[in-house]
């Protein structure tokens, strides 16, 4: 007898509510940049996607929306099929096409370049990247600081791993605005957000 | 399987999805808000649904309030102010079937406000939110009909229209004769019509610490403001924005620097002004504030 193929992993329990929570974190985490928003997911994906990721995916991604994922994601197809399954959402391997892009690995990080900008006459048209960390502070060795709508005066922040110019890039993706992409940062237990309002204080 | 629940006629009753809407459009409308705080004042389209209201009774606003609402929010919805007139006592109707939230019309208590052309009195806190319904997303559309060119204003940041406009009315009036709609521009960048709240509620716009979400249902745009934003109201360094100011405290709870209604009383000329928030002044009267045309202690008391 051929062996069972492996059971995919469950979606929400209670998909109207943990929906509405797990976006609840997130518009919170849009609203309030780079400030450490708590989001408890109950959901056991298949790894790399970590739980928090996947309740940020499920929340957010349907059949309109084409999503990206790195390699770290793309090279185990079970993360492909859980996605599939439960969002619908089709999988692109051109990053300029996707609406959400989803970084397993957040060192890796592409040029946002390589992601939809969104267009003059309509910037909503931009890509937003859902990046896993292992973790994430508001104080540390060599923090962020940060300015933008949402902040009141500054707010410092940190996460790793992430590209050691990541700073610049958040400046870079800045100067483009009102054009440029949205990050959401994942880490366990914890979602922030990184719109592209989002400007890089330099230490003075 | 629980047995369908029905009605006293035998028949089924009606179900709705929580908040009425079903999922894959909440997730539309939850996509159209973070992209609307990730850039401020700037119109998302989105696809806005059929809702069993008219348009103009607050399609928008429902739509924008049903994607954000959760089972432990608590609900305020406000018409002019009002708490109980039918617009606000029709939606808050609305969620409380289909949704099964609490409601309140304390403003401090709801976690959710949805206004139709007021802002509470009461200072906001972090942590709420206040959903705007929006008959006329686009500042500039009485100036420039065409979608695609104010679309290109905006992209321009071309907003030379709008200044012209409120030079017209000093030329015209004397003064800056726009008193509701009062045009801002948000984070120094995107021009955005505030709905139709009178201006004097324009600076409570202006960093503060809510999340300020608005939705046009017909004209299918959402747009944003996030906490702790610049909103500057339009003017000029001769001409500077200046709020409505009223001659007399409300006449039934004395209070001053509040929104205050015109009530006509009779025909020969009656007249009294009182809080357009009516939560405000209930609360001030329960404080036991009163104002010149309250009714004497114990009267109208059970």
């Amino acid at each position: 007898m051929a062996a069972l193929a492996p059971a995919l992993s469950a979606g929400f329990a209670d998909p109207v509510h943990d929906a509405q929570r797990a976006f609840a974190a997130l518009m919170r985490a849009m609203a309030e940049p780079a400030r450490l928003v708590p989001l408890a997911s109950a959901l056991a994906p298949p790894a790399p996607l970590s739980p928090e990721m996947a309740a940020a995916a499920l929340a957010l991604l349907d059949y309109e929306t084409p999503v990206y994922l790195d390699a770290t994601l793309a090279a185990v197809p079970d993360v492909a099929a859980f996605l599939r399954f439960h969002t619908g959402a089709p999988l692109v391997t051109d990053p300029a096409a996707a609406r959400f892009a989803l970084m397993g690995d957040g060192a890796g990080l592409p040029d946002f370049a390589r992601f939809a900008q969104g267009e003059p006459d309509y910037p909503d048209r931009s890509a937003t990247l859902i990046v896993q960390v292992a973790r994430m502070d508001e104080q540390s060795e060599g923090a962020l600081v940060l300015e933008g709508p949402g902040i009141k005066g500054r707010r410092t922040f940190s996460a790793a791993p992430l590209p050691a110019d990541f700073g610049r890039r958040l400046a870079a993706n800045r100067a483009l605005y009102p054009l440029g992409i949205d990050l959401i940062l994942c880490a366990p237990g914890l979602v922030a957000g990184l719109p592209r309002t989002l400007a890089p204080h330099t230490q003075d | 399987m629980t047995a369908l629940a029905r009605t006293a006629s035998g028949m089924p009753a009606i179900t709705y999805n929580f908040a009425y809407l079903d999922e894959q459009t909440k997730r539309m409308i939850r996509r159209a808000i973070l992209k609307a705080i990730a850039i401020p004042g700037y119109q998302v389209p989105f696809a806005s649904r059929e809702m069993p209201m008219p348009y103009g009774w607050g399609t928008g606003g429902v739509q924008v309030t049903a994607a954000i609402l959760g089972a432990n929010d608590v609900l305020k919805v406000i018409d002019q102010g009002s708490d109980d007139t039918t617009n606000a006592v029709a939606i808050r109707s609305f969620f409380e079937t289909t949704a099964g939230v609490a409601t309140t019309t304390r403003t401090r208590d709801a976690t959710i406000i949805q206004t139709r052309h007021r802002i509470p009195e009461a200072p906001l806190r972090a942590g709420q939110v206040i959903v705007y319904q929006v008959p006329i997303p686009e500042p500039l559309r009485f100036l420039e009909p065409r979608e695609t060119e104010t679309r290109r204003l905006h992209a321009l940041s071309d907003y030379g229209l709008m200044q012209v406009k409120l030079y017209e009315d000093i030329a015209r009036h004397g003064h800056i004769a726009t008193t509701y709609a009062y045009p801002v521009k948000v984070a120094g960048r995107y021009v955005m019509d505030p709905s139709p709240i009178p201006k004097f509620d324009n600076p409570k716009m202006d960093d503060s610490p809510a999340l300020q979400l608005f939705g046009a249902g017909r004209e299918k745009r959402i747009y944003a403001i996030p906490p702790y934003t610049r909103v500057v109201s339009l003017d000029f360094e001769d001409h500077p924005f200046a709020v409505q100011a009223f001659a007399e405290p409300c006449a039934l709870c004395g209070a001053k620097g509040v929104y205050l209604d015109e009530v006509i009383l009779d025909d020969k000329g009656g007249r009294m002004f009182v809080c357009s928030d009516t939560d405000h002044c209930a609360t001030r009267q329960a404080e036991g504030h009163t104002g010149s045309m309250s009714a004497p202690y114990g009267e109208g008391q059970p």
